[in-house]
């Protein structure tokens, strides 16, 4: 018997040390610099690979400027350069655009960019069957022409100044491909090399680039459904970056470290307490005013990321031209808060449902409100709901009083504008500014516009705008030249170095 | 034998359909919309209208079921909802790492479980015994994912020598690397599976040790070796093929915490986020295989029982051996 046990255990011993043996340690290629190939850490996978088919923000981040080109792209501090149009012009009454294309751009597919290419991409964008998120912001295109192979003429129904920014969004694909949800073929300076459902997505760069190739030869995107995994790769150097932290609790294992190196940038991504501005009690003003000085967002944005994320006190981000400070507006101001209720006939309170989606942060945002508002008297019961219940009953039904949500898309006030979205905001004067900020003549025009038709929002507590994520890149300290602010999660890979 | 082994072909088949039918109707019953998954923030009235259309709901039940059961004898699943990919090409991916998976570790639990569970029972009265039994205990309460964390943090970011989670980009492509990547998790579930069974087969062993046939066997002069080899073990099997038929049947599916965990793209893992978007066709799907492993894992179990107990078997006129009639 002992004999036995101690054959077994020599032989389990001797197996361990095998397996230990082999190639222990990460498991990231040894090649440097322009044959490196990244690998980055991530919680968002596509759903698909065409963003006009519900493809989702993974194909933001995976893909655009990687893999797909637009007319224009968004830079990593929000200004829009010119990308495949080389030169553009509007006309005096701005409803004619002429875009020049850049010459020489092939497809990964051997193909030459044409005017044609440009013309079915909008379409695609437009067409009746799109799920594309841009598809109203283009609704006032009113046709495209293709005059010659180069030039492209856009002809809109109205003004709109934001075409250039909203064509940045627009891939532009090859007319003769097929299949958009499973295979590319796109002009960017990488191709797609495999994608493993569930697991990753890997690119390889493209030598047929027309513009500046890629600095690495191979991006591989690794998925993860859990951020504790997610660290851990990052730890063991399985990937060598994470494109957006998601656990503030996991960051003081890479601050101290000499390894890693953690940026802080700016995001889109807003959390939200949206009241239904046209149910009772969030229709009248100073109750929503009320609330919004209840709560102390200060505490619950340190309390969830500590010294990180800012407070903006609305829906417009820092990167977005038309950004103010309006966090003195409605001020944490318990006293305050107390007085508007009395004013608007609530002196002892009130209660009501607060539709909690059941995933990180709103959980915990919620039950800080729910205690903020208390100590004012108002009773919040926390109805906890999943991502799929949330579009049915608030965002399609509007069958709610107040919910949590976090908002991704920068530039996106404009959602106030439209009296029948979920939070039924209605104020004539504000979607009339937003219309004409829209169909204004020059950015400085368009800026004053919205920057009034924000203070508006802001001064009616349409919302309350708990805080605005922030943005924390975690890498190891051998990467340089990735982006640092997550504008709508967009991640261009091609000027990443690895020493 | 053959009759049985029609009969038992026709009730998995049977089984299978009825199985499916009802999956198929409680699905669209549930409450949820497959195409909220493909909207985003701001989508138009019109976009909801045309997403709902691309899933396809506008049909009647019994025709979708009909079309759906077509596709299943030609053995194509069909296509995701979200993803747009075929669903078989999928699955047959995913199961590339949770066979191995669960077959590993189930071949270790075994190995592990079955003698230290004989022993617990034959010593239960030492203090070893006694240990094993409230080991196994442990292994029962503490949560499968803290096991797993437990075993990344010594063996992943300490020691250095397995990786923390993920599965190599060309599969098997790589024997060792596969390896080593599913050394953590099959532990992890090992352990586990491992406690549950050394707990069925210690009762399982402990019914025989008190049994009056035992004790005859003994008392006409056998050693107690001779006795449990020839008397005891064969007896306390049957009740533990049965455990073991299930927990293999429910680790199969029931991985999904240690596949997240890990980082593992396994079958559990998919069906999770199937269910969360409600994609039908990957649901579908994966319950089909997945009932079909249980039904046929319950055969095998069932047929390994009849090897081990001659009273199971049957003859030709359906008469028990023993004299008794099954019906």
């Amino acid at each position: 018997m002992k004999r036995r046990i101690g054959v077994i255990a020599g032989i389990a011993l001797t197996a361990t040390l095998a397996l230990a043996g082999c190639a222990a340690g990460g498991s990231s290629s040894s090649a440097t610099g322009t044959n490196a190939t990244i690998e980055i850490g991530s919680v968002y996978e596509p759903q698909n690979l065409d963003n006009t088919a519900g493809g989702g923000q993974g194909v933001t981040e995976a893909l655009s400027g990687n893999v797909y080109e637009g007319l224009f792209k968004l830079t990593d501090d929000g200004k829009v350069e010119n990308l495949l149009a080389k030169d553009y012009t509007a006309s005096a009454d701005g409803l004619t655009y002429t875009f020049t294309l850049q010459s020489g751009v092939k497809f990964h597919s051997g193909a030459k960019l044409t005017s044609e290419d440009v013309k079915f991409s909008i379409e695609k964008v437009l067409s009746d069957k799109s799920q594309s998120a841009r598809k109203s912001s283009l609704a006032p295109i009113a046709s495209v022409a293709t005059p010659d192979d180069s030039t492209v003429v856009i002809t809109l129904s109205g003004r709109s100044i934001s075409l250039p920014y909203n064509l940045s969004y627009v891939s532009i694909y090859n007319h003769a491909a097929k299949n958009f949800t499973k295979n590319e073929d796109g002009t960017g300076p990488y191709e797609l090399d495999q994608w493993k459902r569930g697991s990753s997505l890997s690119l390889k760069r493209f030598d047929g680039y027309w513009g500046t190739k890629a600095k690495n030869a191979e991006v591989v995107f690794n998925y993860f459904a859990d951020a504790t995994a997610l660290n851990n790769a990052l730890l063991t150097n399985a990937v060598d970056i994470v494109t957006s932290e998601q656990s503030p609790d996991a960051l003081s294992q890479f601050t101290d470290n000499k390894d890693y190196t953690v940026t802080d940038g700016k995001s889109t991504t807003k959390l939200l307490l949206a009241f239904n501005d046209k149910v009772a009690p969030f229709n009248n003003v100073l109750v929503r005013k009320a609330v919004s000085s209840a709560i102390d967002n200060k505490k619950l944005l340190s309390s969830i990321w500590g010294k990180y994320g800012t407070l903006t006190g609305s829906m417009v981000p820092p990167t977005d031209p038309w950004y103010e400070d309006l966090t003195s507006v409605n001020p944490y101001d318990p006293s305050l808060a107390k007085q508007e209720l009395a004013q608007a006939g609530l002196p002892n309170g009130f209660a009501f449902t607060l539709d909690t989606p059941n995933y990180d942060p709103h959980p915990a945002a919620a039950e800080f409100i729910k205690s903020e508002l208390a100590k004012v008297g108002v009773t919040v019961t926390i109805n906890t709901i999943t991502a799929d219940e949330w579009y049915s009953k608030v965002y399609k039904a509007h069958d709610f009083v107040a919910t949590l949500q976090e908002h991704v898309n920068d530039r996106d006030v404009v959602f106030y504008a439209n009296p029948d979205f979920y939070w039924g905001y209605d104020n004539p004067q504000v979607t009339q500014w937003i219309d004409e900020a829209e169909q204004a003549t020059s950015t400085e025009e368009q800026t004053a516009l919205l920057k009034k038709a924000n203070e508006q929002i802001v001064a009616d507590a349409a919302s309350d705008w708990l805080y605005l994520y922030p943005q924390i890149v975690v890498a190891s300290s051998k990467l340089s030249g990735y982006p640092v602010n997550g504008l709508n999660s967009q991640f261009y890979a091609y000027d990443i170095v690895k020493k | 034998m053959t009759t049985y082994l029609l009969r038992r072909l026709l009730f998995l088949v049977v089984t299978l359909f009825l199985a499916m039918a009802v999956l198929f109707v409680l699905l669209r019953l549930l409450p949820g919309d497959p195409a909220n998954a493909l909207l985003s923030l701001g989508a138009t009235p019109q976009q909801i209208a045309a997403a709902q259309a691309r899933v396809g709901a506008d049909q009647p039940v019994l025709t979708q079921f009909g079309t759906w059961i077509g596709q299943l004898v030609r053995l194509d699943f069909g296509t995701s909802y979200i993803s747009d990919l075929p669903v078989g090409p999928e699955i047959a991916a995913r199961l590339v790492v949770t066979v191995p998976l669960t077959l590993i570790a189930f071949l270790l639990a075994v190995i592990v479980a079955v003698p230290v569970g004989f022993i617990a029972a034959c010593r239960s009265r030492r203090w070893y015994g006694l240990a094993l039994s409230a080991l196994s205990q442990l292994g029962i309460a503490v949560p499968v994912f803290w096991i797993g964390v437990l075993l990344i943090t010594a063996f992943a970011l300490q020691l250095r020598v397995l990786p923390a989670g993920g599965f190599p980009r060309d599969d098997w492509a790589d024997p060792l690397d596969a390896i080593r990547s599913l050394a953590l998790p099959v532990i992890t579930v090992a352990i586990v599976m491992s406690a549950s069974i050394t707990r069925y087969v210690r009762s399982a062993v402990l019914d025989v040790l008190g049994s009056d046939y035992l004790r005859t066997s003994r008392a006409l002069g056998a050693t107690f070796s001779s006795a449990m080899w020839h008397h005891g073990l064969r007896n306390a099997s049957v009740p533990v093929i049965s455990i073991l038929g299930i927990e293999l049947a429910t680790t199969f599916l029931g991985a999904v915490v240690v596949e997240n965990v890990f980082a593992l793209p396994g079958l559990g893992s998919m069906l999770l986020k199937a269910i969360a978007q409600h994609d039908y066709p990957d649901i579908q799907g994966i319950l089909f295989v997945s009932t079909f492993a249980v039904l046929v894992i319950g055969f095998l179990a069932d047929l390994a029982q009849r090897l081990v107990d001659p009273r199971l078997r049957e003859n030709v006129s359906g008469n028990l051996s023993d004299g008794g009639r099954r019906s």
